[in-house]
C-alpha cells in the first residue's frame, strides 16, 4: 500500500533513536580523544627503525644498505652511510646509518621499504598522532626519533615480530654454527699441523 | 491558581503597561507582544538547531555535538558567534541591493506570520478577521525572497536552486491552502482564535480536534506534506541539497546573511507547525479534558515542538525526492486528494451528527487513497532486473 | 486621508516610477512588486482585510513570480543596448494622461453621488462569502470558467511542446 515504506522506515529510525540511549550497538560513537579504538595489528602509518637490546645505537638493525632509499616511490628516505662498522645481531661487522631521515609529510605509507629490507630493520609503526606545529622540521623524523625497540615492535605487531625474531634467531644460529664449524676446522687444522705432517682431518666431533 | 498560571503572560503584559499613560497603552501592549515573539522564537530556533543535530545523530547511530557545554547545549552560541564574525562576502557581479534585501525580506515576512497565531488562551498578538489569509499572504512573500536570493547571486547553481525552490513552493502552496480550506469550511471563520475555540469542546473526555475526524486526518497529512515542502525540509529539500547544488539559493551568502536564511527557514517551520496545530490539533487546548489544568501555552508550544520533532524524524528517515518526482506527487496525487477531501468535508458537514457520516467519509477517503495508490504505483512497476557483465 | 494615505501613495508611486525607468528588467519587476505591496497597503488602510491580503497573496505571491519567471525564461534579463526609452514616448505619455483624466473624472463624479458618511460598515469575510455565493455567483462562476480555460490552455501548450520535442 502507498506509504507503507515510509512508515516502516520511520519505525526503524525510531528504533535507532530510542535504542541509542540504551544499547551500545545502536550508538557506535567512540569519544576520541578520551576513548580510543585500539589499532589493528595490520595497521600501518609511518616507518620506524627497530633496534635490539637496550642501546638504540648499538642494537640498530639497519646496515645502511640504502635499498629502501632507492625503492621508496616518493623518495622520502635520506640515508648517509657511516665510515666505520659495528657488529650486527649476528656478530658480523656492518656499516650503520649516520643519518636516517624520513619526511613523514612525503611518506605515503606504501610499506615498500619494509618489503624490500633484507635485514628486518625498518617496520611500519601504528602511531598516527604525529601532528606538530613546527611545519619546517617537525615532520622530518631523524634517526633517533625513528629508532624504537624490539619490545615496542612486539607490542604493536606481535605475530609479525615473533616471526621476525624466529627468523633472525635461525640466521644467527646458522651464522654461529658456521662460525663454530669454521673455528673447529681451523682448530683441527691447527692441531693437525702441530701434531704430524700427515694431517688427518678430525671428523666432526661436535 | 490554574487561571493565573494559564494567563500569566497576559497578566504580566497588563501589569507592565499599567505604568504608561492610557493613550500609549494599546501600542505598548502590541509592542510587548512583538518583543516577546522576537525573543521567544529565535530562542526556540537556537534550541531546535541543537536538538536537530543531536536527534539526527541519534537516529544515525551517533552522538550529535557534545563538546560545547553540557551535552552540547551551548552549540548554538558557538554557531551564532561563528556566523557573526565571519566575513560577509558579496560576489562582485552580484546585484548588491537585491542581494542584501533577500534575507531581510525573508525574515520579515516569516516574523509577520507569527502575529496571528494564538499561542494560548487570549494570547494572540492581532486577532484579525482574515487571520488565516494573512498568514498565507506572508508565506507567499517568502517565495519572492527565495527567488531574489537565487537570482541576485549571479550564479547558475543559485538560480537553478531558486527556480526549483519557487516551483516547489508554488505547487505545494495550493495544497496547503486547500487543506486549510477544509478546516475553514467546518469552523466557519478565517480567524484563528475562533478556529481554536471551535475545537475547544470535549465529548467523553476526548476533544473535538479536527485531526480526529476522517477528513481532518487526511487534511492534516496533506498539510504536513505541504508544510515540509514549503519550508524546503527533507525529503523536499532539493533546492538546498548540499550534495546537489552546493547550497542552492543561499550559496553565495556567508556570515550573518546565511544565518538569517537559516533563521528564516526554521522560523517558517515553527510558524507553519503553529498553524498546523491551530488548525488541526486544537491549538492551545488540552488533549483530554482532565488535563485542562495545565496552562494553555504549554500545550501550544508542546504540540509545536512535537511537530518539529516529527520534521526532524522525517529528515533522518527519508531520502531526497527528485524535482520531477515531487512535482508529480504534488499535482497528480496530493492535489486531487485534497479536492476530494473538500468534498468529503462537505458531506460531513451536511450529513448531520451520527455514525453514518463517519462511515461514509472514512470509506470514501480510504477507497480513494488505495485506488490512487494503486494507480500511482502501477506505473512504477519494474520487472526483474537483468544484468549484463562485460566479458 | 491622513499621513498614512500619503505615505502609502508615495511608496506606490515610487515603485511604479522605478518600474518605468529602471533599465534592468528584473529590477523593474521587483519595483512593480513594491507597487503591488503599496496597493495592498491601500486596501488595508481602508479596512478591507480580505482584499488586502488577497492582493498580497495573489499579486506578490503569484503574479510577481510569474512575471519574473517570464523575464528569465525569455532572455529578457540582458541589458538593452540602446536604452529603454522609445522615440515616441510623448504618445505614451499623452495616452496615460488621457486615461488618468477619464478615471479621475469618473471617481470624482461618483464621489459626489455617494453619501458622505464617515462610518464605514465593518465588512467581515463572512459577508464577502455570503455575497459572493449569493448575489455575485454568476461572475464567480465565469471567473472560475476563465481560470479553468487558462489551466487547460497551459497544459495543452506544454503538451504540444513535448510532442514537438519528440
Amino acid at each position: 500500500m502507498l506509504g507503507e515504506g515510509i512508515l516502516k522506515g520511520m519505525a526503524e529510525t525510531a528504533k535507532n533513536f530510542a535504542g541509542s540511549f540504551v544499547s551500545a550497538e545502536r550508538l557506535t560513537t567512540v569519544q576520541y580523544p578520551e576513548q580510543r579504538i585500539p589499532t589493528m595489528e595490520n595497521a600501518r602509518v609511518f616507518p620506524f627503525l627497530v633496534y635490539d637490546g637496550p642501546d638504540w645505537q648499538a642494537g640498530l638493525r639497519c646496515v645502511a644498505c640504502q635499498i629502501c632509499e632507492k625503492e621508496c616511490p616518493p623518495k622520502c628516505i635520506y640515508i648517509a652511510k657511516s665510515v666505520d662498522k659495528k657488529p650486527d645481531y649476528a656478530g658480523k661487522q656492518q656499516f650503520y646509518p649516520a643519518k636516517f631521515d624520513i619526511d613523514v609529510s612525503v611518506c605515503m605509507s606504501c610499506q615498500i621499504c619494509v618489503e624490500v629490507c633484507p635485514f628486518e630493520a625498518i617496520k611500519m609503526d601504528t602511531q598516527f598522532e604525529l601532528a606538530t606545529d613546527d611545519r619546517f622540521g617537525g615532520l622530518l623524523h631523524d634517526r633517533e626519533q625513528l629508532a624504537k625497540s624490539n619490545e615496542y615492535y612486539h607490542s604493536i605487531h606481535p605475530t609479525e615480530a615473533a616471526e621476525v625474531d624466529v627468523r633472525l634467531a635461525e640466521e644467527k644460529a646458522k651464522v654461529e654454527a658456521k662460525a663454530k664449524a669454521a673455528a673447529e676446522t681451523a682448530a683441527a687444522k691447527g692441531t693437525a699441523a702441530k701434531a704430524s705432517p700427515a694431517a688427518r682431518p678430525e671428523g666432526g666431533q661436535a | 491558581m490554574v487561571e493565573k498560571a494559564d494567563q500569566v503572560f497576559v497578566l504580566l503584559q497588563h501589569w507592565l503597561i499599567s505604568f504608561l499613560p492610557a493613550v500609549l497603552q494599546p501600542a505598548a501592549a502590541v509592542l510587548l507582544g512583538v518583543i516577546a515573539i522576537v525573543c521567544v522564537f529565535p530562542g526556540l530556533f537556537a534550541l531546535t538547531t541543537i536538538f536537530e543535530r543531536k536527534g539526527l545523530g541519534r537516529i544515525q547511530n551517533r552522538l550529535g555535538p557534545n563538546r560545547v557545554g553540557p551535552f552540547g547545549l551551548f552549540q548554538p552560541v558557538a554557531d551564532g558567534i561563528k556566523a557573526l564574525i565571519k566575513e560577509d562576502i558579496v560576489p562582485t557581479s552580484a546585484n548588491p541591493a537585491v542581494h542584501f534585501l533577500a534575507p531581510v525580506i525573508l525574515v520579515v515576512a516569516v516574523f509577520m506570520g507569527f502575529a496571528v497565531l494564538p499561542m494560548g488562551r487570549n494570547m494572540v498578538l492581532v486577532d484579525m478577521d482574515a487571520g488565516l489569509l494573512f498568514f498565507f499572504a506572508m508565506g507567499a512573500s517568502t517565495e519572492l525572497s527565495v527567488f531574489m536570493a537565487g537570482w541576485s547571486s549571479r550564479n547558475k547553481y543559485s538560480l537553478l536552486g531558486a527556480m526549483r525552490a519557487v516551483a516547489q513552493m508554488i505547487s505545494y502552496e495550493i495544497i496547503l491552502l486547500l487543506s486549510s480550506v477544509a478546516v475553514v469550511m467546518t469552523a466557519g471563520s478565517l480567524s484563528l482564535p475562533k478556529i481554536v475555540a471551535a475545537q475547544n469542546q470535549y465529548s467523553y473526555g476526548l476533544p473535538h480536534w479536527y485531526i480526529f475526524t476522517p477528513w481532518g486526518l487526511a487534511a492534516f497529512v496533506m498539510y504536513a506534506i505541504a508544510a515540509t515542502a514549503e519550508t524546503n525540509r527533507s525529503p523536499f529539500d532539493l533546492p538546498e541539497g548540499e550534495s546537489e547544488l552546493v547550497a542552492g539559493y543561499h550559496t553565495e551568502y556567508s556570515g550573518f546573511k546565511f544565518a538569517l536564511f537559516f533563521l528564516g527557514e526554521y522560523l517558517a517551520m515553527f510558524s507553519i507547525s503553529g498553524l498546523g496545530t491551530t488548525l488541526f490539533l486544537g491549538g492551545w487546548t488540552a488533549p483530554l479534558s482532565v488535563l485542562a489544568w495545565i496552562p494553555s501555552w504549554i500545550w501550544f508550544f508542546g504540540k509545536v515542538m512535537i511537530s518539529i520533532f516529527v520534521f526532524i524524524w522525517m529528515r533522518g528517515t527519508l531520502p531526497r525526492l527528485r524535482q520531477d518526482q515531487l512535482m508529480n506527487f504534488a499535482w497528480k496525487f496530493v492535489l486531487p486528494f485534497t479536492l476530494l477531501d473538500l468534498l468529503v468535508t462537505a458531506f460531513w458537514r451536511f450529513m448531520g451528527e451520527g455514525w453514518l457520516r463517519w462511515v461514509v467519509s472514512t470509506a470514501i477517503l480510504a477507497g480513494a487513497y488505495v485506488f490512487m495508490g494503486r494507480v500511482g504505483m502501477y506505473k512504477e512497476h519494474f520487472g526483474s532486473r537483468t544484468y549484463r557483465y562485460a566479458e | 486621508m491622513g499621513i498614512t494615505f500619503y505615505l502609502i501613495a508615495a511608496i506606490t508611486l515610487a515603485g511604479a516610477l522605478a518600474a518605468m525607468t529602471l533599465k534592468h528588467l528584473v529590477h523593474a519587476a521587483l519595483a512593480v512588486t513594491v507597487a503591488f505591496a503599496g496597493l495592498a497597503l491601500f486596501f488595508l488602510n481602508l479596512d478591507a482585510q480580505f482584499a488586502g491580503f488577497a492582493q498580497i497573496l495573489i499579486y506578490i505571491g503569484a503574479v510577481a513570480i510569474l512575471v519574473v519567471f517570464a523575464i528569465l525564461l525569455t532572455r529578457g534579463s540582458d541589458l538593452p543596448k540602446d536604452g529603454v526609452f522609445s522615440h515616441t514616448w510623448f504618445v505614451g505619455f499623452a495616452i496615460a494622461a488621457g486615461i488618468f483624466a477619464v478615471l479621475g473624472w469618473a471617481v470624482l463624479a461618483s464621489a459626489k453621488a455617494l453619501p458622505s458618511e464617515s462610518a464605514v460598515p465593518a465588512v467581515t469575510v463572512h459577508d464577502i462569502g455570503v455575497v459572493l455565493m449569493g448575489r455575485y455567483v454568476l461572475p464567480l462562476e465565469i471567473v472560475a470558467l476563465l481560470l479553468t480555460a487558462a489551466t487547460i490552455g497551459a497544459v495543452i501548450v506544454a503538451l504540444h511542446e513535448k510532442e514537438r520535442a519528440r
